[in-house]
This record gives structure tokens, sequence and C-alpha cells, in this order.
């Protein structure tokens, strides 16, 4: 056996493009190819579960974990991974804090379900069937499926983790400063988000042009309207998450005259994200009449979807409480 | 932390956080104090500077430790000692409110009032009809919920601890 450090990859509920990031290292990846040996990479190579089985415990360096946990197949193999693994990364804002599939901790199991097998539109299943974890089928074989969870949970909500790779995906940047960290042994405190720990706007080219006191008057949507490609975004009324979300990306978004959504989550400060937008932007509206502040508001029509596009399940509350 | 759980403590007592400014609803709270006024004994209350010192987190994080109502008081529109504290508060707290709801957070387990430093009988009335009000939706605890939604782990867990494979006996 060669004595370069095993490095893994995994996925859980995402929607690859995570792993797209690690190919979009280019040039890049194939240093990191050639310092370490890929024992896992289900994505791109063939492994099977059998292979994670057999690994002995801390037998792999690395492993980089994306997605969220949502089935009980995900939190079988994650957990497997903490202990074939000496450092596990979270990978990727689902990972982190449930990222876009965390969205669905707003609707019940049952709600979700329903949805899907029978009430959504172009579903034919008049018999109402749905998926059962175990099944004989007509040749008697037995078939085993995944429990559906009834909420989905960050990766640290299930298994201990020692760094977070922040973003949707990560930059190419931040996973080759985090790669490069672990294979020097120049590893941060446990628990860092490899990220530097300040808000967006501070790595924003348009700071400039935001003022101190924005008195915002509406909010827009970004498809609605014209964006000037100059001016702080969230000066002209749109949401930009810059103010309570981590820097690190070189405002990617913004650099496309979009305005952030807070992939990269809050931080170290912040405890929830969408908390502390609701602070900050709903704090910078002008209004000071009930009525004119609840019109103002209106221009944002779906707050949980707005603040907590990718947190969700890390967010103080977790889940939508009645369901 | 969850006495109203207690077997035979009669009826539910909500634990209500209640945040007051240091300089129009905390002094009510004195002198409804001063002046013997009698009111529900279920709020926690906590002094801030100023109404718009808190955070929704504060919140939130007030329901996710076990609060069953909080309670927000501040000065009235055009009295906040910081001049516009309050204001910020109310645009807050108006969208924070249309969150909570959107959560399953019902109506009423969180309140926004202004109560000048004058006004002790206002403190007595509001706390009194907020506690009756969560009386009557029953207990939210957060943190039995937090348990109970992750009992649904326990089963797997013990299964992949119980595979463990020592180093020695593979290579
Ligand atoms: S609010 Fe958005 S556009 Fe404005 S400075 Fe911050 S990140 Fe840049
Ligand atoms: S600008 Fe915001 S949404 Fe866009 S990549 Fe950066 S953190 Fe993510
Ligand atoms: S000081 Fe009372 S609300 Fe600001």
């Amino acid at each position: 056996m060669s004595a370069k450090p095993k490095v893994g990859f995994y996925w859980c509920a995402s929607c690859g493009g995570c792993e797209e990031a690690v190919v979009d290292l280019a040039e890049g990846v194939l240093d990191v190819v050639a310092a370490v040996d890929i024992v896992l990479w289900p994505v791109a190579m063939d492994f099977k579960r059998s292979d994670v089985e057999g690994m002995a415990d801390k037998s792999m360096t690395v492993c980089f974990i994306n997605g969220a946990v949502r089935t009980s197949e995900q939190e079988e193999m994650v957990r497997m991974l903490r202990k074939k693994a000496q450092f596990v990364i979270s990978f990727g804002s689902c990972a982190n804090s449930g990222g876009i599939p965390g969205l669905a901790n707003q609707f019940s199991k049952e709600t979700i379900l329903k949805f899907v097998y029978e009430d959504c539109p172009g579903v034919d299943n008049s018999a109402r069937t749905r998926p059962q974890t175990r099944m004989k089928d007509e040749g008697d074989r037995s078939l085993h499926l995944p429990v559906f969870r009834d909420m989905v949970r960050s990766l640290d909500q299930v298994i201990d983790v020692d760094y977070y790779l922040p973003g949707c995906p990560p930059t190419p940047k931040l996973i080759m400063g985090g790669v490069q960290a672990l294979l020097s042994g120049k590893l941060p405190a446990k628990g860092t988000v490899l990220s530097p720990d300040v808000a967006l706007c501070d790595e924003c080219p348009r700071k400039d042009s935001k003022p101190t006191d924005l008195a915002l008057t509406e909010f827009k949507r970004p498809h609605l309207a014209p964006i000037d490609p100059e001016k702080c975004i969230l000066a002209q009324g749109f949401l930009c998450m810059g103010p309570a979300t981590r820097s690190g990306c070189e405002a990617l978004c913004v650099k496309g005259n979009m305005p952030c959504s807070g992939c990269f989550g809050p931080t170290s400060k912040v405890r929830d994200q969408g908390a502390k937008l609701v602070s900050c932007l709903a704090g910078s509206i002008a209004a000071k009449e009930t009525p004119e502040i609840d019109k103002v508001l209106s221009g944002i029509p779906d707050p949980v979807g707005s603040f907590y596009r990718y947190g969700l399940p890390k967010s103080m509350l977790k889940r939508r409480i009645d369901n | 932390m969850t006495h109203h759980d207690k077997k035979g403590a009669g009826r539910f007592e909500p634990r209500i956080v209640a945040f007051f400014c240091n300089w129009c609803t905390y002094t009510a709270a004195d002198l409804a104090g001063v002046s013997r006024l009698k009111y529900a004994p279920n709020t926690r209350v906590i002094r801030v500077m100023c109404s718009g010192r808190v955070d929704p987190q504060f919140v939130l994080d007030a329901f996710s430790r076990g609060a069953d109502g909080v309670l927000l008081g501040g000065c009235h529109p055009g009295d906040c000692h910081y001049a516009e504290g309050n204001y910020k508060t109310l645009r807050r707290m108006r969208l924070l409110e249309r969150m909570l709801k959107d959560m399953g957070v019902s109506d009423g387990r969180f309140r926004l009032e202004w109560i000048s430093g004058a006004e002790g009988e206002k403190v007595k009335t509001v706390v009194n009809d907020m506690v009756a009000k969560v009386r009557a939706l029953g207990p939210l605890d957060l943190p039995g919920k937090f348990k109970d939604w992750d009992s649904e782990l326990e089963g797997l867990a013990r299964s992949v601890h119980a595979s463990s494979k020592e180093a020695a006996h593979v290579r």
C-alpha cells in the first residue's frame, strides 16, 4: 500500500453541484489526485457500500461529505464514514445547514409524500401506491428502501464534524485552501468554517455605495425590475443577504449583478441567519407607521424561503412546529 | 425547565419571557410593583436598554429554550430614549411575526406593546391578558419537541456503533 493520505467523497441529499465543484478544481484537481489515494467517490468511480464496511476504523485521512441528511441510508453511511475517517469535512450549504433540501422542513412528511405520489400535476397513481420500506416482488425477492425521515438534518445534527466548507457550492479557491491545510497538517481549531469570518459586504466591490442609513422604501424582486450594475443591490431595494452572510465567495453573485441569496451561511457571531437578516433588512426600512411598514414588507412574499434559503434545519426552530 | 409538566401541578402555567426597555416599560413594571398591583407571576423579565436592542434572534432563542410566550415592551413611538430604537423594533417585529406564523408558532405567543413609565396598570392588563391567551394555547415546549424529533435517529446510531471494525482486523 502507498503511504499517501486516503481521501473519500460522499454525497447525501444534494444536487450534485458540490461534486461538480471538485471537478471544477481543473488542473488543481490533478495535484490533489497525485497527492492522495481516493478510496471512495461514488459519483465518479465505482464504489460499493461493502467497500466502506471493509475499511478499518480511522483508515481514511479525510472524508468530504456533501448534502443534507433525510433518509436512514444517508444517516447510516455518514455514521459509518465518521468511524472510518480521521477528519470529516462538511462540504457545502446542504451538509452545513440543510441547504435547499432543508426547505422541506416547512412541510410535514405526509404533506410531502401526498403531494409527490398523489396530488402533483402529472402524477397518474389512482391506486395511491406509496413506496414501502420492505416488499416482495413477483419473483419473491425481498426489496428494501431506506426510511424517509420526518425532517431534514444538517450533517452535524447527525455526526460529529471537524471542519466546514461553506457555499452552494464551495469555491475552488476555498476547497484548495482546505485540502492544503489538511495535507500540510496546519489545521485551525476544530469546528472552524474554512472561510473568512466577516460579512460578505466587507469584500463586496459595491460596498462604498451602501449608505449607513439604507432607508428602504420598497422591496423589489430581481426578475421584475432592472438592477443597476454599479450601486449596492440592497440600497436599490432588492433583498441582498450580504450583511448577514459570511464572506469568502468574493461576491460572486453581486459580480454577476444578482443579489446574494446567503449561501455561505452566517458568520460565527450569528446563531440564526434568518432572524439576523430580519433584524438587518426590516430594521433598514424608512417607514414608521405599521400600515406603511407592512406595505414595504409585502415586497417579501416568502420570508422563510428567502431568509432561510440554505439553512432552515440549522435555524433555532429547525422546522415548522405544528406539523 | 418544564415545571408545567410536573404531575399533579394542576393547570398549565405558561412561562413568558419579557424583554422590557429600561426607560419605559421596565419603569412601569417597577411602578406596578411599588403600587402593589397584583398580576400573573408567569413573566421572567429581562431588562434591556432599549426595545431596539432585542434582536429577533433573542425571541427565537427564548422559544427554543422553553418559553411558551415572549413579550416585548418599549416606549411609545416618539418617546424612545434613543429616538429611533422602537421604530426599528416595530419594523423587525412586523416581519418576525409573519415568519413565526409561517413556522407554525401561533398568534399570541409573541406580543409587542408600548408601555410608558407611568403605565403600571397597563403592565398588569397586558401580562394578565397574555398569560390567559398563552394558557389557552397550551405549552409550546420546544426543548421537548426537539428531543422527540430526534428520537427517530436512535436505533440506527446503536446498530452502526455495534458494527465497528478495529484496525487490526483488516489488512
Ligand atoms: S448589501 Fe449586497 S450589494 Fe450591498 S454591499 Fe452588501 S453584498 Fe454588496
Ligand atoms: S454572493 Fe451570496 S449567494 Fe452568491 S456565492 Fe456568495 S455567498 Fe453565495
Ligand atoms: S428606550 Fe424604550 S424603546 Fe428605546
